[in-house]
């Protein structure tokens, strides 16, 4: 079975940079609309990058304003100053 | 297993909720028609342990299943009935007592050839 | 920039949780920590936990502050433009009636469970974090309280919610699951609500629901929720990291976390099969069904989830697979429950249209036009002859999950499933082996079970009639129960869809 990680972000002005980064960053990611969220799915791990993210909203952007955003995930966290990943890890 | 609990006597400290004693002289009888699942559930009432089976026949049954389209239909003498996965024949005169039916025990009736609405099981 | 500011992520946390421990020095730390050990667990080395979200306590109070700023515009928009004129449909708030007084109850329960967990966790990383857990969990049900108060004004149901939580037949559901948890030690409460039911379960209550919320025009709870849900991430990851520590710890911790996962999976399904309902059933403008968001949210990405846990030996819940093969029927099997109880519920049900039974067909393909189909249809009969359906007895109840013993056996939809265990002289029953197994392992506990039926038969419920007991749970009958056709809240809808179409011209 493949391992999906997946994050789940609201539908808003907000998120829809991120959701561009994600994308951008991600190759292979799943893009699933549902009414007032966005679900992305990948296979393995995911990244979201602050530089990504910054160079879309042209302000600084600390990657734990995905606080204000994220709806759920699957997948093992890591969190840092440039980056917030998720992963499977065996 | 003895259970997992921070009190070491806590097994012995317990209040068992739902014993006979509490039911004020009644047990606790369930009722379950087969095959006609519109009836979401078997059903619970509290029953002196004296009352006669005929009693569930001619009082309870009725009032709690007879607005079923089946209801009517039903060939008495050929239902078949288990109390507690026991088959039983039931002897209207003698008491739940009689026919084994303790507190909590189960009552099932089959009624042959009645499958529910169009045989749906419902 | 001072010098904390300098610090990287990883390091400013370590400052907030290691740096801020001490080691007791007048007290022994079994003293301290008196409910670490009875339960069996074994950790020798708090230091390894990993933290999953590194979140400063200066970080969590901006967060929050902002999150709840946007929340409260929201509300206060939704109050002030009379928001529930732009529902789909009256019908739809009979969801929300469920929602608010089934769940939001659930979410101070998990406030104070946190709470006390977060006390009597010996290490600081997961002390901190269930301590931030807790005060999410109070957010929460103050959110759904403003949420409630602004229905209350509109519609039943909605008045006595923290009342009813103690008494209601079907509200003892829920409350029992979760008073199951918080009377286990804290690392039962860590797996069953931090691991089980946020992050195995609690997607499939808030994503697609939540989903469907915004598909139905119900602003307000589609803001507290995903406000909420946005707490809940750091929450399924908290759950996730207890999980990982217990088993990396010490190999014996495995079997009793594998019961505890086993247990509360499926004390979970049980809970969430109103959720199925829900979503199957009172949507007016239906999102997904039960058996495409178990797909997703169980069969999947619990699948992944599995697949990385078994490293450690854990295996996949017991009775996973039964509670797969359930998802085709317990949506359907629910809401024929509350349909012949109408009269005992605080909120309204209806039969489904034509094209909602097409609806269902399509999306149950193997089950609902063989089995809950005709039963639906049989139902329409009678209502059209003027004979309503209605259930006169009181239900036979599982003893563990509370819910009717509605549920069939696992391959015979056919068969209601019956299950019996004894304990001390006295016969118990179950709606499944899941139920069984759970008793079997904690019959001390189980055999206290508050049992709706069997309290209102010991006279705890405020006498021997349905009416009776439906004005000891203070419903207001003939408002808040029967069927939503000829409720006050459907006529004060069509009042005000009439009065729309007025204006309209």
């Amino acid at each position: 079975m493949p391992r999906i990680v997946s994050i789940t972000l609201q539908n808003t002005d907000t998120a829809r940079p991120i959701i561009e980064a994600i994308t951008t960053d991600n190759p292979g990611a799943v893009v699933h609309d549902y009414p007032g969220i966005v679900k992305i799915d990948r296979e393995g791990s995911l990244i979201i990058r602050r530089a990504s993210v910054e160079e879309r909203i042209g302000r600084d952007w600390d990657p734990q304003e995905l606080h204000l955003s994220v709806v759920s995930m699957a997948g093992n966290v890591d969190e840092d100053d440039d980056y917030f990943s998720l992963a499977w890890s065996h | 297993m003895p259970i997992v609990a921070l009190d070491p006597g806590y097994a012995e400290k317990i209040d068992v909720r739902d014993r006979e004693e509490n039911f004020h002289g009644n047990i606790v009888v369930y009722i379950h028609w087969e095959d006609h699942l519109s009836f979401c559930a078997a059903m619970a009432f509290p029953l002196p342990p004296d009352m006669p089976f005929g009693a569930l026949l001619q009082e309870i049954i009725p009032t709690y299943y007879g607005m079923h389209p089946d209801f009517p239909r039903i060939d008495w003498p050929a239902v078949r009935w288990t109390i507690d996965g026991r088959e039983v024949t039931p002897d209207p005169a003698a008491s739940l007592r009689d026919h084994g039916v303790h507190h909590k025990s189960l009552i099932r009736f089959r009624t042959p050839g009645l499958t529910g609405f169009r045989g749906s099981g419902s | 920039m001072n010098a904390i500011g300098k610090l990287g992520l990883k390091q400013r946390y370590a400052l907030l949780t290691r740096g801020l421990d001490w080691e007791p020095s007048y007290q022994p730390r079994d003293k301290v920590f008196p409910y670490a050990a009875f339960e069996g667990i074994k950790v020798h080395d708090w230091s390894k936990w990993e933290d999953p979200f590194r979140l400063t306590m200066d970080a969590y109070w901006k967060f929050q502050a902002e999150k709840e700023r946007k929340l409260y515009a929201v509300l206060d928009s939704f109050a002030q433009n009379n928001g529930q004129l732009g529902l789909t449909d009256a019908r739809y708030v009979n969801a929300i009636k469920l929602f608010l007084t089934g769940v939001s109850p659930l979410e101070y329960q998990a406030h104070r469970g946190f709470a006390h967990t977060g006390r009597h966790l010996p290490g600081i990383g997961p002390r901190i974090a269930a301590q931030m857990q807790s005060l999410d969990e109070l957010r929460h049900v103050q959110t759904q309280v403003h949420t409630i108060s602004h229905y209350n004004k509109f519609f039943d149901g909605f008045h006595d919610w923290q009342h009813m939580h103690d008494r209601v037949w079907y509200l003892s559901v829920p409350k029992s699951f979760f008073d199951d948890a918080r009377t286990g030690g804290p690392f039962e409460f860590m797996i069953a609500i931090g691991f089980s039911f946020e992050y195995v379960l609690t997607n499939l209550l808030f994503v697609p629901f939540m989903s469907g919320a915004a598909y139905n025009g119900d602003l307000a709870t589609v803001t507290f929720g995903f406000s909420a849900q946005s707490d809940e991430s750091r929450h399924m990851t908290l759950g996730i990291e207890v999980i990982k520590f217990l088993l990396e710890q010490d190999p014996d911790n495995l079997p009793i976390v594998q019961k505890w996962v086993d247990k509360w999976f499926w004390r979970g399904h049980r809970v969430l099969g109103l959720v199925a309902m829900m979503m199957d059933y009172m949507l007016p403008r239906k999102i997904m069904s039960w058996r495409e968001a178990w797909d997703i949210y169980f069969t999947e990405a619990g699948g992944s989830l599995f697949e990385d846990l078994a490293r450690y030996g854990l295996r996949p819940p017991r009775y996973a697979d039964v509670a797969t093969a359930e998802a085709e029927h317990i949506s359907h099997q629910n809401w024929a429950i509350f349909y012949q109880y109408t009269h005992a519920a605080a909120f309204h049900t209806w039969l489904p249209s034509d094209e909602e039974m097409d609806w269902l067909s399509e999306k149950y393909p193997n089950t609902f036009d063989k089995y809950y189909r005709p039963r639906l249809e049989m139902w329409r009969e009678m209502e059209k002859e003027g004979k309503r359906f209605y259930n006169n007895g009181l239900p036979q109840l599982c003893t563990t999950c509370q819910i009717p013993m509605g549920y069939t056996e696992p391959g015979d939809p056919g068969t209601i499933c019956f299950r019996t265990s004894e304990f001390r002289g006295e016969t118990y029953h179950f709606c499944s082996d899941g139920c069984k197994d759970i008793f079997d392992d904690e019959p001390e506990k189980f055999a206290q079970s508050w049992l709706p039926v069997h309290q209102i038969f010991q006279g705890n419920c405020g006498g021997a009639s349905v009416e009776d007991v439906l004005r000891w749970y203070r419903m207001n009958l003939g408002a808040d129960n029967m069927d939503q056709a000829g409720s006050p809240d459907q006529r004060q809808w069509d009042a005000w869809m009439e009065a729309r179409r007025r204006v309209a011209g």
